[in-house]
């Protein structure tokens, strides 16, 4: 449905009286299938957005091809605006319009004659449960029905693919939750949906498959199931006093089971092995024997934190 | 045919968000009314006019250029309170024309503006103005150009600054000595010949000179054609610069 090759974007930027160019997306390569929901992960700065906006025919790359719902980005612009639809990050919605009237707008801009136009809207509010705040101004929405009206606005027009630019940031959890199930439903219907997240467990929850993006390059790509299991083993937490950690590291260290052995900062220790669950039993005898008491002790599976952590030698919290 | 209709989409969404907020026809009218009654009855002993009327013949046509100009300078404000609202991003991933993103909004503009003129007219009558409808309409005509030609020049720029900030003090700097060249106030016959010679090169001076000669009743002057081929040259390449802003943003 998607598939980029080499895309490029930099930007020059004026600090004063230099000039610096920021390679801002530095070759981009990405296949996403049909009906599928593809996640863009990667922290702020990471080079989401900008992609994003080319594939959205915002902004012309600068490099590199892309074939967007078989047509080609860069020869035919207007067609891919055609197939696709886009709901930006900041919001698209003008505060004194009702949600009723930005629809049928919206999807007159695309062509669509009045009285289409009207019961296309009318099918949307319904299926985003707008219906009672349809004929209300959007500036008395809370955040997530304004965002349900943007969801609603890029897919007005039944295009094959929509672009969802960040589209839980800022909403309380319930709200979240609420939008995973729409964007899910979205691909129920057969569209494919592309979003980009800098949030872990929504691309874990909520995507087919992932693309991590960092400083403008992809980084790893797969299902979640996939980057986490290329993450060999599991992570083993043992909590202890401050004091404690040296003995206890030393009593662990050089353990068959032990791949590698960190101390944290704050007291205790973390763990590499193969299998946390046979692993644990051996760390609680080997500690007992040792005389140490342990404050607690947690298994970990990979995260696609630790996935991140490993391609890019920082973890995505951090960044 | 896909151009009209996406102009005029644009035109209605731009014409119906105006008419729910009917304080600009309150705050559009009420300066120009202060200037009516405050400002125009000081005109007769400075002007040296015979009667009141004729001072108002003067003084009226200057008074709607000035609102043409003014009125379609600050439009761009609207357009950055849209960008930042990322109303114009959504319009752009639509296959809407892009020329009709801004023509609907310029057209917004005139028709607001002719509905000030008009107010403003008719209250001028009550002062006993007296214009022909023909020449009236031509005028109008005259400040519809200005109006679409400031307006689509204050998107454009407006798409280019994409703050406020930056916008307010440009189209100030733009408009202070456009105003004082043009003779909208007083008219420049009282002028020294090296500020007259300047004016000459102030399209708005000779906009200002022909909507003058109409309210005058002078058909027939040179002013008259000379002011609406300007202003209609002006307009033309206000568009064409401003569309250009427009789809450069995205192709």
């Amino acid at each position: 449905m998607i598939e980029t090759r080499g895309l490029r974007k930099s930007f020059r930027s004026r600090a004063g009286r230099e000039t610096k160019t920021v390679d801002a997306v530095r070759g981009v390569d990405l296949d996403v299938a049909r009906g599928e929901i593809f996640g863009f992960l990667g922290p702020n700065g990471a080079g989401k957005t900008t992609t994003l906006r080319m594939l959205a025919t915002l902004i012309e790359p600068d490099g590199g091809e892309a074939t967007i719902a078989g047509a080609d980005l860069r020869k035919d612009p207007a067609e891919v605006r055609r197939r696709i639809g886009y709901v930006p990050q900041g919001g698209s919605t003008w505060d004194e319009s009702t949600a009723r009237e930005e629809l049928v707008l919206h999807a007159r801009m695309y062509g669509i004659g009045k009285a289409d136009a009207q019961r296309r809207a009318a099918r949307a509010l319904d299926a985003f449960q707008l219906t009672e705040y349809a004929d209300r101004k959007c500036k008395t929405y809370s955040g997530g029905q304004r965002r349900r009206v943007e969801i609603a606005l890029g897919i007005i027009h039944e295009p094959k693919i929509v672009f969802l630019d960040e589209p839980t940031t800022g909403l309380d959890p319930q709200s979240r939750a609420h939008m995973w199930d729409e964007i899910r439903r979205l691909r129920g219907d057969g569209m494919t949906v592309f979003i980009t997240t800098h949030y872990l467990d929504e691309a874990d929850a909520l995507c087919d498959r992932i693309a991590i993006m960092d400083n403008g390059e992809v980084v790893a790509e797969g299902t979640p199931a996939e980057l986490k299991r290329e993450i060999s083993g599991d992570v083993v937490l043992v909590g202890l006093d401050l004091a404690a950690s040296p003995q206890a590291a030393k009593a662990l260290d050089g353990e068959p089971y032990v791949n590698k052995l960190e101390t944290v900062d704050e007291g205790g220790l973390r763990l590499y092995v193969d299998e946390g669950a046979t692993a644990i039993p051996q760390v609680l005898r080997r500690l007992d024997h040792a005389g140490l008491e342990l404050r607690s002790i947690e298994l970990h599976r990979p995260s696609l934190d630790d996935v991140f952590l490993t391609k890019t030698g920082r973890s995505l919290r951090e960044s | 045919m896909k151009f009209a209709r996406d102009t005029w989409l644009i035109f209605q969404r731009q014409t119906q968000l105006l008419l729910r907020n009917p304080v600009w026809v309150f705050v559009g009218v009420f300066q120009p009314v202060m200037y009516l009654l405050l400002f125009a009855p000081l005109l007769k002993p400075a002007l040296n006019a015979p009667t009141q009327a004729a001072a108002y013949k003067i003084f009226v046509p200057g008074l709607l250029v000035l609102l043409a100009i003014f009125g379609g300078l600050f439009q761009g404000f609207g357009l950055i309170a849209e960008l930042r609202a990322g109303v114009i991003e959504r319009s752009r991933v639509t296959p809407i024309s892009r020329l009709a993103l801004l023509l609907g909004r310029s057209l917004r503009d005139v028709v607001s503006l002719i509905v000030q003129a008009v107010i403003i007219t008719l209250l001028a009558l009550l002062f006993d103005l007296r214009v022909f409808i023909g020449d009236l309409l031509l005028a109008y005509l005259m400040l519809a150009l200005i109006a679409l030609m400031t307006s689509a020049v204050s998107y454009g720029v407006a798409l280019k600054v994409k703050s406020e900030d930056a916008l307010a003090p440009l189209m100030n700097t733009v408009a202070q000595p456009v105003l004082l060249l043009s003779g909208i106030l007083l008219p420049l016959t009282f002028a020294p010949g090296w500020l007259q010679g300047i004016a000459n090169w102030n399209p708005f001076s000779w906009a200002v000179d022909g909507t003058r000669a109409l309210f005058a009743g002078d058909l027939g002057s040179d002013k008259v054609w000379q002011g609406l081929s300007i202003t209609a040259v002006l307009a033309a390449l206000g568009v064409y610069w401003a569309a250009r802003q427009f789809a450069r943003s995205v192709r």
